[in-house]
């Protein structure tokens, strides 16, 4: 079932990360960073552990400011700006490890989801709650109690609060049984079929690039590869170290 | 909890024995008093109200540490100095309000003038402690803000004394709350039923802001995780002032009840209050809103019933004079028993 359906090429990209450097303290996380994502893409940035996947999504979504290089959103430049205006462009960052506010109930994670906007949010939560109708049968109850599955699945739901145009997802299957997994990897498609575009941060490899249109390959913070899904998939390189074949 | 705890080593030993004949001293001290049958249950009764109107200053003052260690994990020390500095500069409203007559002709607006008065510098000193000390030190050690707490704490007490004087100033008389009132079988006097009446009031409409409002549920968020928060969409910086101005509200209000009960204002009047409140924190559990409020009402009372029930029974004499030895020996048994207090972190903020 990989995806091929690659939108327009030649079309503006919805965000483009030119020669992002990125430290943390002396240490260069990423090392100079260039990748774009289409508008109503699913694009996959996968590596191994410490490639600088997480880092990436950190610098769109403002938490961690690159030292140089560009972030152009929707052809602005936002490498500058906070996170938390980051979020009103359009941009959502469902974080690595779930990060769920513990102590608050799903129904209000799902509040500050849309935290950043005004609007009457009803009709939101109501789209959530069909996407993960687990979340409400659990909506009064405390996000920390939950189990680690019903936890993504709220983070999931907590980033489309913020009606993104594009959304950040760190890991989703991280932790998970291969069912949930599954299971996660379909909504993944569904919201990307309804509109959002989404980029996807995965240690598991196989999974993703079937859910993908295109995909990066990251190393040691550099840009190793990139191509579509299926020629990713089909890449000799990326078989042996990624997919685990030898 | 803390990791060490299993291990009994020397130090925790002496701790222990230390803690241990604390306890023992105060018990056989209250044995003793009541043995004796030196208090009547009408004296009692006035201790247990004293107490509970001054529990309800340091539980107020207590919410204003509890929510800033909520948010940033420090001990802001000089939270006792925000309130004596609206409880003095509303003394000279207090005193032009009452020259211009208007405490005898409208009483009720003169009180609310004054305690918004307090209430308002408080949360200005609050908030500019904040910009001015704290926030150039986000992310430095943790040591360091602590530091220059003690330090800020120095400077406001310091400049209100050489603005306001050294001098002690007695507060004109709110006559409005002249006399006593019995609740039931309880009597008490007008000022304490409205010291604890308007702390209450305070204590459940910020109870209601935080779980309730958007900047409410904002600064949960804030205190559990300040990235996650700031991806929400949530102006950080701006809770965390929020929060000082909060507490800074609070403690203009703890500070106007303060002089209801006490009548007079300092440049160090802020001290001692301070560090009970502190006490109160940490032994309600520093971080919980409700912890705060119980520990405070029971610091109070422990403070106002120990001297007699604990030292009374000993035959030392003025033991209302040990108040404040209560205050520090709770914090001390805290520290040794139970240093997550009452409560611990786990609930709300
Ligand atoms: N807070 C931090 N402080 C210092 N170094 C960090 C920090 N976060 C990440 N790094 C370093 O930056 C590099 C990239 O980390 P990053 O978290 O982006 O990797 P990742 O690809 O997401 O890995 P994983 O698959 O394990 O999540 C690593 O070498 C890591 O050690
Ligand atoms: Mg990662």
């Amino acid at each position: 079932m990989t995806r091929t359906d690659t939108p327009a090429a030649g079309a503006q990209p919805l965000l483009e990360l030119t020669d992002l450097h990125v430290y943390y303290g002396n240490i260069e996380a990423l090392k100079g960073v260039s990748l774009t994502v289409g508008r109503g893409e699913v694009v996959t940035l996968i590596g191994s552990n410490g490639a600088g996947k997480s880092t990436t999504l950190r610098a769109i979504s403002g938490t961690h400011k690159p030292r140089s290089g560009t972030i152009k959103f929707e052809g602005r430049e936002i490498q500058h700006l906070p996170a938390h205006e980051v979020v009103t462009f359009g941009i959502a960052h469902s974080p690595e490890g779930r990060k769920v506010f513990s102590r608050m109930t799903v129904f209000e994670n799902l509040q500050m989801g849309a935290f950043s906007r005004r609007e009457k949010i009803d009709d939101d939560i109501t789209r959530v709650f069909d996407l993960f109708p687990r979340l409400r049968e659990r909506r009064s109850q405390k996000a920390g109690t939950m189990s680690g599955g019903e936890q993504q699945m709220l983070a999931m739901g907590r980033a489309l609060m913020a009606h993104p145009t594009i959304l950040l997802l760190d890991e989703p299957s991280m932790g998970l049984s291969p069912i949930l997994t599954e299971q996660i990897f379909k909504i993944i498609a569904e919201i990307n079929e309804q509109g959002t575009t989404v980029l996807l941060v995965e240690q598991n490899a196989l999974m993703a690039l079937h859910a993908a249109h295109r995909g990066y390959v990251i190393q040691t913070g550099k840009i190793l590869l990139a191509d579509t899904a299926a020629n990713l998939a089909a890449n000799e390189q990326v078989r042996q170290a990624y997919l685990g074949e030898i | 909890m803390p990791v060490r705890r299993s291990r009994l080593n020397f130090v925790n030993l002496f701790l222990w024995v230390l803690g241990g004949s604390i306890l023992a001293l105060a018990a056989f001290g209250a044995f003793l008093t009541i043995q004796q049958g030196r208090l009547s249950g009408d004296q009692w009764q006035t201790l247990i109200v004293a107490g509970i109107a001054l529990g309800s200053v340091y539980a107020l003052l207590a919410l204003g540490y509890t929510l800033v260690y909520g948010i940033l994990f420090m001990i802001n020390f000089a939270h006792g100095e925000v309130f004596m500095w609206g409880a003095f500069t509303a003394y000279f409203a207090a005193t032009a309000l009452n020259n211009a007559g208007m405490m005898a002709s409208n009483p009720i607006l003169a009180f609310v003038l004054v305690l918004a008065t307090a209430m308002l510098v408080s949360m200005l000193v609050a908030v500019m402690l904040e910009r001015i000390a704290y926030r150039p030190l986000r992310g430095a050690p943790r040591l360091v803000p602590l530091i220059t707490a003690i330090g800020a704490s120095l400077t406001l007490q310091y400049t209100a004394r050489g603005f306001y004087g050294s001098g002690v100033r007695a507060y004109p008389d709110f006559t409005l709350f002249d006399g006593s009132i019995a609740l039931g079988p309880v009597g008490m006097t007008v000022k304490q039923f409205v010291v604890i009446a308007s702390a209450i009031t305070i204590m459940v409409l910020l109870y209601l802001f935080i779980n309730n409002t958007r900047t409410g549920r904002a600064m949960r968020a804030v205190s559990e995780d300040k990235d996650v928060a700031a991806m929400m969409g949530i102006n950080v910086d701006r809770i965390i002032v929020t929060t000082f101005a909060i507490g800074g509200l609070l403690a203009g209000a703890a500070g106007i009840l303060y002089t209801l009960l006490f009548n007079q204002v300092h440049f160090f009047m802020g001290f001692l209050p301070g560090i009970k409140a502190f006490t109160a924190a940490v032994l309600g559990g520093i971080g919980n809103v409700i912890g705060a409020a119980l520990g405070g009402l029971t610091l109070g009372i422990l403070e106002s019933l120990g001297p007699n029930l604990l030292l009374t029974g000993y035959g030392i004499p003025a033991p209302n004079q040990l108040k404040d030895v209560i205050a520090f020996s709770v914090l001390v048994l805290v520290l040794i028993f139970r240093p997550a207090g009452f409560l611990g972190r786990k609930e709300n903020v």
